[in-house]
């Protein structure tokens, strides 16, 4: 396959040559639940027939785990459009997600412990 | 690779949410810069709100989409462990509706500027009243007046136990060190408030 994650489909000064909802053939929620942070990966199989060529440079966008933030981001789509294409890549078999674990409860102390252990190691 | 192994997946990373908070032009940007391992990206959310003006008539439906840009850093602390830094889009007084971004926030750093202390209110009172936990985060421009930290803490009528400290947002120790000071404050305060 030759598809490039940094090789969007833009004109300089212009930005993106499509309209984002056009992407998604005008669907504006995505049916699998999916947040700014859940982490997204290509399987590396999976039927890719139906999919245009959108679908695929967000693939190439998570041959390596990376956030819904960061694929839309990169994509230079809103985070709703890119969702959308997310869902439809997992429901072809093509990539799996994982929601954040829980990573808001703030009384979970052995995560608190692995942030600081992280973050102090970075100093 | 590993993750192809669609029989036996290997878990993904877990992912944890910080915000970065504060006025425009205070260096909420420069912050998530210096202690992220990828650029700071941006990335924009179209949001929709109810509006809650007087000029709405009965019986419209009374709802305005607004798009909400943020900036976003990565720190990968271990292969199992992603920490995210969100930065609230400080221009737009909408983000506050926008319940993604701050739901499932660990906790938040309110960037403060002592020359417009004001300008950060929206965020500490936002935050005390959804219960998220935040440091204050000065950040020392150059040629900006010093003060204490009990002054900012009388002048933005912060509680006791909110930490306050000093930093330079343009140097990764320096923002590396706000971070540990937010997680320390959030293990203080987990274990008062849920004892083993």
């Amino acid at each position: 396959m030759s598809f490039r994650g940094d090789e969007a489909w833009l004109d300089g000064d212009a930005g993106r040559l499509v309209r984002p909802y056009a992407v998604t053939n005008g669907r504006t929620s995505a049916p699998l639940q999916l947040d700014l942070l859940s982490m997204v990966v290509a399987t590396g199989t999976g039927s890719y027939g139906s999919l245009e060529p959108d679908h695929m440079q967000a693939l190439g966008l998570c041959l390596r785990p990376a956030s819904v933030a960061e694929i839309a981001a990169r994509l230079r789509l809103p985070a709703v459009v890119t969702k959308v294409l997310i869902s439809d890549l997992v429901d072809c078999g093509a990539a799996r997600t994982a929601s954040p674990q829980s990573s808001s409860d703030t009384s979970d102390q052995v995560l608190l412990e692995r942030l600081l252990d992280g973050l102090q190691r970075r100093l | 690779m590993a993750y192809n192994d669609a029989s036996n997946p290997l878990p993904l990373p877990a992912t944890v949410k910080l915000l970065v908070a504060g006025g425009f032009g205070v260096g909420k940007t420069t912050f998530i810069g210096s202690v992220s391992e990828i650029e700071p990206l941006t990335t924009e959310e179209i949001i929709t709100e109810a509006s809650v003006g007087i000029d709405s008539l009965d019986g419209v439906a009374g709802k305005t989409t607004t798009t909400v840009a943020f900036d976003f850093g990565r720190i990968t602390l271990n292969p199992g462990l992603i920490l995210y830094l969100f930065g609230t889009p400080g221009q737009d007084r909408f983000w506050f509706m926008w319940d993604e971004l701050s739901t499932g926030a660990l906790g938040a750093v309110v960037l403060a500027d002592t020359r417009r202390l004001e300008s950060c209110f929206g965020a500490v009172d936002f935050f005390e009243s959804r219960g998220i936990k935040f440091v204050v985060a000065v950040n020392e421009f150059d040629g900006a007046f010093r003060y204490e930290p009990e002054e900012i803490r009388a002048a933005l009528d912060l509680k006791p136990h909110v930490p306050i400290i000093m930093c330079d947002a343009r140097a990764p120790r320096s923002a590396t060190e706000v971070l540990i000071s937010l997680i320390q404050h959030l293990l203080e305060t987990s274990m008062t408030s849920s004892p083993r």
